[in-house]
This record gives structure tokens, sequence and C-alpha cells, in this order.
């Protein structure tokens, strides 16, 4: 590890690393790699908070069921009131995925951990998988209507085409962004947090300014997971809002 | 190869070797996490919800009830009170026309009794009264007969009993 080996020599992209974990080089498609250590970690941490939590169906729940029914009420008013009523039918959808970013964010943060979400390829198919679904779905819904949502009608004639233009640029680079804030914002705080770490390897006596800064930034990130799994699910509301009611 | 990634400059990320695997691996969890949500966790956190929303729904409804009745059977109380005040007000009222019926009887029966007992009386003092005018009369002619004889005056006995009777009709002239 870089730590170990004294000096400057920090490299902080090394936790980024996909390995597999039973020996060898060769990552293929089925290898069974850290990715699939922690992403069975994230199904399970979700399987204990949503299934386990709530075995109890309390009427007057316990600890662990508030957070289920928090997390369960929190996502359904969210999808209520972003993407209309007529939204709530994708609700198991849109927890999936909340579920998974948050927890694999949260899983990521324990030291030595691997962040599936900071890793482009995990955030793409994510962000892709709701720009293809809420395309089709605008489109079966609404059939050719759905391009009134390029369509500004509310702006003067002469401005609509240039409008048109710049609302179907938008609407492409949604999933670049919608994927790329998520894998940014979790790549760079955790490469950050190890910058910091190998300062504290390297300033020997005064190791703790860094691991003060270590500190701060780790209650910083830890803040940072929560709301970028919240960003990612209410664009996902957004999205679909605009594939439900295409009009402005 | 992953391997190539490894140089200090190299990005992780964008090793695309990895991509298939890592591709795979997030399609599997996020079915299995769809399966558990939708199979398991978010019908019962549902169902848990919405019962909750009908026992406190439901406990508002008893309470509404609860207090509707208890507003009925005040009513109930006060009318029944009511009830049972002019009950008590009729029947006294009742009794006492029934007390004053029977005193009025009694009085008239007591008034009769009074009268006939007074009619007795005044009879009986008329037929004393009767008794003693006469026995004077009898008395008025023995002793005028006794006089006379002592007088040595001869009368006749009927001529006496005119004179005494006489005298003692106009008695008061």
């Amino acid at each position: 590890m870089a730590e170990a080996n004294g000096g400057l020599n920090i490299r902080p992209m090394d936790q980024f690393r996909v390995e597999p974990l039973f020996g060898g080089d060769y990552v293929g498609m089925f290898t069974i790699t850290n990715v699939t250590l922690w992403m069975a970690l994230t199904v399970l941490a979700v399987t204990l908070i949503m299934v386990v939590g709530a075995r109890g169906r309390a009427l007057v729940p316990t600890r662990s069921q508030s957070v289920a029914e928090v997390a369960y009420s929190f996502i359904y008013r969210m999808i209520e009131d972003v993407a209309g009523r007529d939204g709530v039918r994708f609700f198991p959808y849109i927890m999936t995925l909340f579920m998974f970013v948050l927890f694999a964010n949260l899983l990521g943060l324990i030291p030595w951990a691997f962040t599936t979400t900071s890793h482009i390829a995990v955030t793409a198919v994510l962000a892709l998988a709701v720009f293809i679904t809420v395309t089709v779905l605008g489109f079966v819904l609404n059939g050719a209507a759905f391009l009134r949502l390029f369509w500004v009608d509310s702006a003067p004639l002469a401005l609509r085409p240039i409008l048109a233009l710049i609302e179907l640029i938008s609407y492409f680079v949604r999933p670049v962004s919608h994927s790329i804030r998520l894998a940014g914002a979790m790549m760079a705080g955790h490469a950050v947090a190890k910058v910091f770490a190998g300062f504290a390897a390297a300033l020997g006596a005064a190791f703790f300014i860094p691991v003060l800064a270590v500190t701060a930034l780790y209650a910083l990130e830890l803040l940072v997971a929560v709301i970028q799994a919240y960003v990612f699910t209410i664009l996902t509301c957004v999205y679909l809002k605009d594939a439900l009611h295409p009009h402005h | 190869m992953a391997a190539d990634a490894n140089d200090a400059v190299g990005m992780p990320q964008l090793d695309f070797a990895t991509f298939p695997n890592q591709i795979f691996w997030l399609v599997v969890t996020l079915v299995v996490i769809y399966m558990i949500l939708s199979r398991v966790a978010l019908p019962r956190i549902g169902s848990i919800l919405a019962e909750r929303a009908g026992t406190i729904t439901a406990d508002i409804d008893a309470a509404e009830t609860y207090k509707r009745q208890a507003t009925e059977a005040e009513a109930a109380y006060h009318k029944a009170l009511d009830d049972a005040r002019a009950q008590a007000h009729r029947i006294v009222e009742e009794m006492r026309a029934d007390i004053q019926a029977d005193l009025d009887v009694a009085i008239a029966k007591a008034d009769a009794e009074i009268a006939a007992r007074t009619a007795e009386s005044e009879r009986r003092i008329a037929e004393i009264r009767d008794s003693a005018s006469a026995a004077v009369a009898e008395v008025a002619r023995d002793t005028a007969q006794e006089i006379l004889t002592v007088f040595g005056v001869e009368a006749e006995q009927k001529a006496i009993a005119d004179t005494v009777s006489a005298r003692m009709k106009g008695g008061a002239a």
C-alpha cells in the first residue's frame, strides 16, 4: 500500500482498482472480484434494513423499522411530489436505484472498502438505464407528442427552434451529467481522503494536522454519500416526470 | 488488463477491461435488490404504513363516536331529569286535586249532617216548648180552680179552661 512505502509516494487511485478476489490478474465478465464482494454487501445491507428491520411489523415501529419506514415514505413522497401521482407505479424501480446508490456510497466509506459507485461503468449503466427507460416510456405513453418536450410553447416563435436545439442537447447530456456527478463525487472524496492519509504517514510528528483534515473530510463525505444518493434519485424522478407529463 | 491500470497515472475507472465484470455484477445486484424490495420489503412496509394509517383513522373515528355518544347520553340524562320533574309536578297536582275533591265531599257531607242535626234540635226544642206551655195551662187551670174553690165560688170547669186559654194566648197583652 501507498502508506507503507513512506515519503510522498501516495497512490490515491489504487483503492479504485478492480481485482479478482481469489488470485490471478484476469478480470473476466464473471470473475468474482471486489466489485462482486461489495455489491453483495450492498444487497446484504439493503436486506438488513428493509426486510429484517421491518420484520416485526409493529404498529408502533422499533428503531430499525422506523429507518425502513422513513426510507420508504421519503422516496414515495419524492415520486409523488416530483413525478406526480401516476409516477408511483415506478416506485419499486426508483427505490431499487436509491437503495443501491445510498448503501454503495455508505459502505464505500468503510476503511479499505471498495466504492462501487465511484466507477463510471456502474453509474453510466444506472444513468443509461434511467435515460433509455424514460425516453422509451415518453414515446410509448405520449407518442410523437413527447417531442413537445423540446418545443417551448411559452417562448417567442422565432426563438423556439433555437430553444429546441438547446433542449435537445441538454436532454442527451442528461445521462452524462447524471452518471459523472455521482462517480465524480465519490471518486474525488475518496481520493482526497487517501491523499491526506498519505500526508499523515509522511509528515511524522505533525501527523495530527492531516488526521484532523481527514476526520473533517470524512464527515463531509458521509454527507456527500447521502446527498448524492438523494440527487441521483430526485433527478430520476424529474426525468420520469418529463416522460409522464412532457408539457412545460 | 487490470494490471495496466496500476501505473500511477492510470485511472482504474477508465480501465475498460473491467467494465464487463462491473456491469455484469451491477445488473445481478440490481435485479436481486429489485426482487427483494418488490417481493418482500416494499409490500410489507406499505402494508405496515397502511395498517397504521387505518388504525389511526379508526381510532379517531371511534373517539368521535364515543364523544357523540357521551353528548347523546348527557342529553338523554337531562331529558330524563326534566321528564321526571314534570311527572313529579303532575303527580303533586293530581294528588292535590284528589284531596281537594275528597275534602269538598267531606265538607258537604258534614254540612248536611250539621243541618240535619240542627233541624232535629229545633224540632225537639219546639216540642219541649209546646209541652211546657201545655203544662203551664194545666197548672194555671188547676190553680184557678183551687183559688175559686177557696173563695167559695162555684165555677164550671169548662169556663175556667176557656178563660185560661184565652189569657195564655193573649198572655203578653
